[in-house]
């Protein structure tokens, strides 16, 4: 045991962080930069609104306008709630396997890193001769090199970069869930979120390839005189949808899935009962993740596939809504009869369950194709999609946030502002969006920067600006929370909410180790189990001794530049900049394969609690 | 870790024989899944485009039968060789090993060496990444392919050259292990491109 050192590193402050492979540090990280790229998004959401608040106005014209719906829908979903759901994942997942770490915490730290650098890279193209306009979706031709300008360009590589980072983390959530339980956590026993970012991070790996190649035949057609969407050259637009919907689709459900797991874990904690039919969730959510790959063409109805592509697409559609209802109905049943608490985390929870289920309706009618062909490209399914993405996923990740700050950071998040926080977004959401649904069937399209006077659009778009203005007094209470949070002197106990699965066994925050001893998993809700046979913690599976930890490494954020770089070359054409930024990233990788890292040692009487707890 | 009694008590199938180990060969398991759907995106979309020629070359009027036929001899020997070598590794013989990477490479390299050569032939031929559809889907499904040979080729060097010090140990048996790993998926893909590519752009007249 001599070859290599035995204590922790020392480290402090920002090299910590931007060296750490530890996968509770890797949470916050995601956490602030999703965070921060969650309010880039808001931002250029109340200036849609703004623009779109009274007719025939002028604030940011029509350019601008373009660019902000744009950079708005390809912030909130790739740079926003994605990484705060990896947060999350990374937060809570190994603690409730019972595990010491991930099982590539390198390959962590790499994926959030290039996350990183790849949604700088995008929204450096504000400063930068103009962001992306070619809507979220970058159809062609309208973002060939005739119609869009160079904002296309850093759409195409910001996303790239940032898809690999999000490649390789599910990759290593596949890994970890498959190898690294702890001893009787067999996989019906493990908790729904955990089983949630399982299957999330199936869809990932199958689906995020197809938005690679997407985006590397765009890249092509954009940089270096490709034809693949040039009908002139013959290529095809049609292949860029296709491409983008094999992966746009199931990435939809790669963002509900995990609000799924977390209303489960919530409502059943706060019920303080099991979840009702746990194994219909646990085969429901297989079920809704493998159809997510089957119903892509439904965004696609009015391409002209055909009769028969338009039906079987529809039908396929209209299946998921059976395992969505198991859902659904199980939540409620776990409700029944419980001793329900409504701490504001379980408030978003059950906030989220009637949202969710308008949104799940109008989602049944978009796939009714005659009837997509009205409602298509119209503002009814800017509304069906935040009533899921909004009232659903954002709810389920509040509600996440409240039920595991504590777990997180070590502080209780404060009731009282966490009320008005619930209460002033919800509201807000209702007021922005419902509307929308009406305006859309009076005939609004999306994606116009402004309307006519007098056509029956103008209440409902000044009413669901005024929405947008509650859904930010909700946000900016959140911030207020946090900092009240952080200020505060009180440390929040291992187990606040009377918890029944693992990382509740363990203190808050966790050490960095996790578990002393790893714990032996007797039943589902493992440590309710425990609580019921009294029990004071868990019953560990192993004795006391050397736990053997990851070294930090500086390497993950090198790559990341490297590509970071590089990207910039390609954009400007520039190839020396593009082979230096390549080689800082092979250089990394090339030092990463040759030094062998041997990690170090916690010794025994360094544990900080020796034994107490599992 | 780096155990100094590793060498003499070198478990059976070393590759799986720690944590680490089991965790990279599921994890690069999972990774060549990836891999799969976005070779088969590059497929779905070649084959949509491999009759749009716009006016320039076609692929009945380049293609030619010997060169592809002695590369694909060239990376499917490769393939075997590199059985042999992941054989053995299950021997522990890590003379062996280096022996059959060596041709491995060696083959690789041919293979690229004509790849490249047929890339300039064409070029010259009039069929430039710009010139149509067709050309930009060829281009960038079998250069997509060459990357990944080439990429391999520069790992399974670096693991050679590294183990040389390092010896075999339960931390680079994994490492060989998923080096032929990823030397097989390559070829196999290749059989596809063999197959989509070339042999039904030499017989296939225009589709529809
Ligand atoms: C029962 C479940 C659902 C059904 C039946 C459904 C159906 C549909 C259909 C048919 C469309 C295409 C409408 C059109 O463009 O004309 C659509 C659009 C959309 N849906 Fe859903 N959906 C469901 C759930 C979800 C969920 C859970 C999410 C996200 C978390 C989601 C996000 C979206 C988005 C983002 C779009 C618009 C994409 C765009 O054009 O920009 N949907 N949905
Ligand atoms: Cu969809």
């Amino acid at each position: 045991m001599s070859a290599h050192a035995s204590h922790a590193p020392n480290r402090s402050g920002l090299w910590d962080y931007l060296t750490t492979v530890d996968h509770k540090k890797i949470a916050i990280l995601y956490l602030i930069a999703g965070g921060i790229f969650f309010l880039a998004g808001g931002l250029e959401a109340l200036l849609i609104r703004l623009q779109l608040m009274y007719p025939e106005i002028e604030l940011v014209g029509a350019k601008t306008f373009n660019e902000l719906i744009t950079m708005h829908g390809t912030t909130m979903i790739f740079l926003a709630v994605m990484p705060i759901i990896f947060a999350l994942m990374n937060a809570i997942v190994p603690l409730q396997i019972g595990a010491r770490d991930v099982a590539f915490p390198f390959v962590n730290a790499l994926g959030f890193w290039l996350f990183f650098f790849g949604g700088v890279l995008l929204n450096t193209s504000w400063f930068l001769g103009g962001a992306p306009d070619a809507g979220w979706t970058s159809y062609t031709t309208l973002a060939l090199n005739q119609y869009s300008g160079i904002g296309v360009d850093f759409y195409v590589l910001g996303l790239q970069i940032a898809g690999l980072g999000t490649l390789i983390g599910g990759i290593n959530f596949l890994v970890t869930i498959i190898n690294m339980r702890a001893p009787g956590m067999t996989f019906m026993r493990m908790p729904m979120f955990t089983w949630s970012s399982f299957i999330t991070s199936g869809l990932i790996l199958f689906a995020f390839p197809a938005i690679t190649v997407g985006l590397v035949l765009l890249m092509f057609d954009r940089l270096f005189g490709g034809n693949f969407f040039n009908p002139d050259a013959g290529g095809n637009v049609v292949i860029w949808e296709h491409l983008f919907w094999i992966f746009g689709h199931p990435e939809v459900y790669i963002l509900i899935l995990p609000a799924f797991g977390i209303i489960s874990e919530v409502v059943s904690t706060f019920s303080r009962k099991r979840l009702f039919g746990y194994s219909s969730m646990v085969f429901a959510t297989a079920l809704i993740g493998f159809l997510g790959f089957m119903v892509w063409a439904h965004h696609m109805f009015t391409t002209g596939l055909g009769a028969i592509a338009n039906t079987l697409f529809g039908l396929a559609t209209m299946l998921i809504a059976v395992p969505t209802g198991i859902k659904i109905f199980n939540w409620l049943l776990t409700m029944w009869g419980g001793q329900i608490r409504f701490p504001t985390a379980n408030l978003f929870a059950v906030g989220f369950i009637p949202t969710f289920t308008i949104g799940g309706m109008t989602g049944v009618m978009l796939a009714v194709p005659p009837a997509d062909y009205q409602y298509h490209d119209s503002y009814f399914v800017v509304a069906h999609f935040h009533y899921v993405i909004v009232g659903g996923l954002v709810f389920g990740l509040f509600a996440g946030l409240y039920y595991w700050w504590p777990k997180m950071f070590g502080k209780m998040l404060n009731e009282t502002i966490g009320k008005w926080n619930f209460w002033t977004f919800f509201i807000g959401f209702h007021l922005t969006f419902f509307p929308q649904h009406f305006l859309g069937l009076m005939g609004m399209p999306r994606r116009v920067f402004t309307y006519l006077k007098d056509q029956n659009l103008d209440m409902g778009n000044f009413i669901s600006t005024i929405g947008a203005f509650g859904m930010t007094i909700g946000t900016i209470l959140f911030l207020i929370n946090v900092v009240v949070a952080a200020k505060s002197s009180k440390r929040a106990p291992a187990d606040p909410w009377d918890g029944r699965s693992l990382e509740w066994a363990i203190p808050s925050p966790p050490p960095e180790y996790n578990f002393v001893q790893t714990p032996l998993v007797r039943g589902l809700d493992a440590l309710w189990v425990e609580k019921m046979a009294g029990n004071k913690g868990m019953t560990p599976a192993e004795p006391i001794g050397d736990i053997h930890m990851p070294s930090p490494s500086f390497l993950p954020f090198l790559m990341s530049l490297g590509l970071f770089v590089a990207g910039y070359g390609f954009i400007y054409h520039n190839y020396v900049v593009v082979v230096i930024g390549l080689l800082l990233t092979l250089g990394c990788m090339f030092t990463r394969s040759v030094k062998d890292d041997p990690g170090y040692h916690i010794h025994e009487d360094e544990l900080e609690e020796k034994g107490v707890k599992a | 870790m780096a155990n100094h009694h590793a060498h003499a008590v070198l478990p059976d199938e070393p590759e799986k024989a720690t944590l680490e180990g089991k965790n990279k060969v599921l994890g690069f398991w999972l990774f060549l899944g990836g891999e799969t759907v976005l070779f088969g995106s590059l497929f779905a979309t070649f084959i949509a485009l491999r009759d749009q020629a716009n006016g320039g070359p076609t692929s009945q009027s380049l293609f030619d039968m010997n060169l592809v036929a002695v590369a694909t001899l060239l990376l499917l020997t490769s393939s075997m060789t590199s059985v042999m070598a992941t054989l053995a590794l299950h021997k522990k013989d890590l003379k062996k090993i280096q022996l059959w990477l060596t041709i491995t490479v060696l083959l690789g390299l041919g293979f690229l060496a004509l790849e490249i050569y047929e890339f300039v032939h064409y070029v010259n031929e009039g069929l430039k990444m710009s010139t149509s559809a067709f050309s930009s889907a060829f281009y960038t499904l079998v250069g997509f392919h060459g990357a990944h040979v080439a990429f391999g080729i520069s790992w399974i060097i670096l693991l050679q050259v590294s183990a040389t010090k390092k010896g075999l140990t339960v931390v680079t048996a994994p490492k060989f292990y998923l080096a032929c790993l990823y030397w097989h998926f390559i070829d196999v893909v290749w059989v596809f491109i063999f197959t989509v590519v070339y042999l039904m752009g030499m017989i296939g007249g225009k589709v529809g």
